[in-house]
This record gives C-alpha cells, structure tokens and sequence, in this order.
C-alpha cells in the first residue's frame, strides 16, 4: 500500500507516494535522482550514505522514507549555496581531503553537523566525530585537516597550510 | 537489500500506539530508532506484517530528575544521553557507555528504549542498568507497570515484555554521595559488538567501606549478566587489591563466553577480569572526586 510523504530535501517541497518498506537512500537517489548520496556498504557500518535529517546527520541506508515524512533533509547536492563551496568543500579541495571520493559526500554532511555543535574541535573529537565514515583511499589525515581548515573557516580565523602530507 | 513489505502505521498517542499492537497482535513489530530492527528486516530475519513507529508519540523523550529518582524517556536518543549535563554529574557512565555505542550517526537515532527492549546481551545498556540497579516501565492496556532489571532480560532476544506493552520509560534511584560510575567495552572497531563490556558502580562510605556495588556484564552470556558474587566481594568491606582481585576473578569465573572471532572464551574470561578491576578503580577514583 503506497503512503503519500511531503519532505522538504535541500529546502525544496517534495510530495511523493512511496512504499513503507523504501529506504530513504533510495528515495533520494531513484525518486529524485540525487545521486551524489552514495551506498556502500548497506548495513550501517560505513556512512557513505549519510545525510542531514533535520540537521542531524544519520546513515540513509538504515532509515525508512516514511520516517523523513514532514521533516527536512540535506544531501550533498544542497551543501554549496549559490555557487560558493561550503567551508568543508573548500575544506577538501584545498587538503586533498578525498582521492576516490566515493565516501566524500558522507564525511562532508558528517562533518557539517560535527561543526554545528562544536566549530573547534580538536583532532581527538574530529576522528571520533568521523568513527562512522570509512574512507579506504586517504589514511585519514587529511580529511582531518580538511575538518581542521573549515572550522577555522567558519570561526574566521587565518587558515591553516594546505600543504598536502604524504605519509 | 530491501525488507518484505508490510503496513506502517505512525500513532501520534501511546493509547492509539497499545491499541494498535493489540488489533495486530504477534505480527506487529515497534520502530524506535530503528537501528537493530531494520537491519534485520533488510536480511529478512524479521518480517514484521505491521510496523508501529512511535516516533511521532510525544512526551517520551526527557532526561530529569524526579523525588530522588531519574527518569530517562524510551525515545531518548544515544546523542542525548551522551551530551547530558545531569547525565554527566551523576551518572558519568553513561558517557562512558554512550561513547562506545555505534557511531555518531547511528547514536543520533538509535534509543535507550529500544537498546534494552531488544534484548541482546550484546548491546551496552543492559549491563549499565544492572549495574545502576533500573526499573524498567511498560505501558500496555491496564496503564503503567514496573519491571525490575533482575527480572526484565529472560533469554536470546527475550524480556519480560508482554505483547501489546511498549516500555515507556526507565528510573534509576540517584546515587547517594560517595558513588562513582564506570563502562568500558573492549570493542576490535568502531560498530562492532563487544569482545566483552564492564559496567560498575560503587558507594563507598566514609570509612572506605563499600556500601552498595552494582556489576553488569556485556556479551559474555546469553542474556545480560549480573555479577553477582563479585558485588557480594566487595560489599560490607574496606576496598582493597584483594577484594577487587576477588570481585574479577568471580566475574570471570561466572560468566559464559562463547568463543568466536572476537577471541577465545579463555580470552574473553581474562578480558572481563581486567574490566572489572579497571571499572572498579574508575568508579571508586569519581567517587572520591565527587
């Protein structure tokens, strides 16, 4: 039986009919053809799927379209604002913060809400806040910086080298 | 992978939520945070007809602190718990048991409710309610009742819940001074279910004697396990390297590891062993910060 949802998704209305059983992934990326939120592994382990559901970041995969009903979701596609990279997009760009990028999208809307709560974090707090998003390619180390580089961003302060580490 | 289909319904009262588990019956499932159950209707391992998602109920989600009691909402989030500044005065454990559930993620859906109604000795808070000695509250047709936590875990995925109740609400006595709290699970990574966990909390006196301890154990039995011979080590005596010896190899000794991945049973006996003695020390070091 179709169940009829409104979800507000990048702060456009959206009105659909969906299955109970749909996952929110997958309403994201078949119904509205949102692609830059990825599946990987599909269990909740690996956070390539995440996403913002009324500001707090949640893993796609483990959730079900029913439950977004009425509420407001932001997907990578919805990150820059009129053009201009968000401080993590310029973050990662400026750090080599991705090499595949496949789990690039998830560490971003990850990271944003990490920001949100804490805008200085330190390296301890960022790889905890981070501890459900694997990235296979980079070691980690400069997704670190590129959090580092955004936080320093939002809080205006001089940012800091971008010189890339190669380890 | 997707679940068998099946009809959700999303009540906006506990009254509407009980009557609907009851017109169901067996084939309704609750969805809290969801973060146990999907998964295993992803792997078909449940196949719910009816979905009931009490999400949209409101007034189950609050942390306070009632007439020497704290109550803690079934629809608390882990998130919550783990920020929580009247969490983190009295019940530190909490931080300590928070931290190491899941990820952030799945910490800002995944509930205290549906944690301990799951029933898996695998997961974190059991052993944290043992140790702070909770009742649990359900709510059915004929209103409230409370289930103490030595009577609330009964077997794999069973607990003293009857069908038609949803447990609505958790109350732990608050600690009189002198009481600290500690978890620690020895974990291989992030997500992954403990090698072996320790929940302690203890009150000391002012003369050093112990006067309550509480011991709960993490994925080292069947079902959710209190350490009962080595609370009975510790209390009515002064603290000391032999009593904590003794209360570690009791809860090695009374526990029933299976061996797998994680490691040996041997293995998951010494791990508990050293638990239990880090945990104890953890907690008597806050008390006497408190």
């Amino acid at each position: 039986m179709l169940k009829e949802i409104s979800i507000t998704v990048n702060g456009q209305q959206h009105t659909l009919e969906v299955e109970p059983r749909l996952l929110l992934v997958h309403m994201i990326r078949e119904l509205l053809n949102l692609t830059g939120t990825h599946i990987g592994c599909d269990t909740s382990s690996c956070g390539a799927c995440t996403i913002l559901l009324d500001g707090k970041s949640i893993k796609s995969c483990t959730v079900l379209a029913v439950q977004a009903n009425g509420k407001s979701i932001t997907t990578i596609e919805g990150v820059a604002q009129d053009g201009q990279l968000s401080p993590l997009q310029e973050g990662f760009k400026e750090n080599h913060g991705l090499h595949c990028g496949f789990c690039t999208p998830g560490m971003i809307l990850r990271a944003t809400e990490l920001l949100a709560n804490n805008p200085n974090p330190t390296e301890e707090e960022i790889r905890w806040g981070i501890a459900g998003n694997l990235c296979r390619c980079t070691g980690y180390n400069n997704i670190v910086k590129a959090i580092q580089y955004a936080g320093a961003k939002i809080r205006g302060e001089e940012l800091p080298s971008t010189e890339p580490e190669f380890v | 992978m997707i679940p068998q289909s099946f009809q959700y319904e999303s009540p906006g009262s506990l009254s509407e939520a009980i009557n609907m588990l009851q017109q169901y019956g067996e084939d309704a499932k609750i969805l809290s945070g969801g973060h146990s159950l999907i998964p295993m209707m992803k792997l078909r391992f449940a196949t719910p007809e009816y979905l009931i998602d009490i999400n949209g109920i409101p007034g189950l989600s609050y942390i306070k602190e009632e007439n020497g009691v704290l109550k803690i909402g079934a629809l608390t989030r882990e998130a919550e718990l783990e920020h929580s500044d009247l969490l983190k005065k009295h019940f530190p454990i909490f931080a300590d048991a928070t931290k190491l559930i899941a990820d952030p993620q799945v910490r800002n859906m995944g509930t205290i409710g549906g944690n301990i109604a799951h029933g898996d000795a695998a997961n974190d808070h059991p052993a944290v309610m043992l140790a702070l000695n909770a009742t649990i509250v359900a709510t059915g047709p004929e209103g409230e009742r409370e289930i103490h936590i030595d009577e609330f875990f009964y077997g794999f995925y069973m607990t003293a819940l009857q069908h038609g109740e949803i447990l609505t609400e958790i109350r732990i006595p608050m600690p009189p001074p002198g009481t600290g709290s500690a978890y620690h699970k020895m974990e291989r990574k992030v997500g992954d279910y403990a090698t072996a966990g320790v929940a302690v909390q203890i009150t000391l006196g002012d003369d050093g004697v112990v006067t309550a301890a509480g011991i709960g154990l993490t994925n080292v039995n069947p079902v959710p396990l209190r350490a009962a011979r080595s609370e009975q080590a510790l209390i009515g005596k002064p603290l000391s390297e032999a009593t904590i010896n003794e209360a570690a190899q009791y809860a090695a000794e009374d526990c029933n590891p299976s061996s797998d991945l994680r490691g040996s049973e041997e293995y998951k006996r010494s791990i508990v062993a050293t638990l239990v003695k880090r945990m104890i020390y953890q907690a008597v070091n806050r008390a006497n910060n408190s």
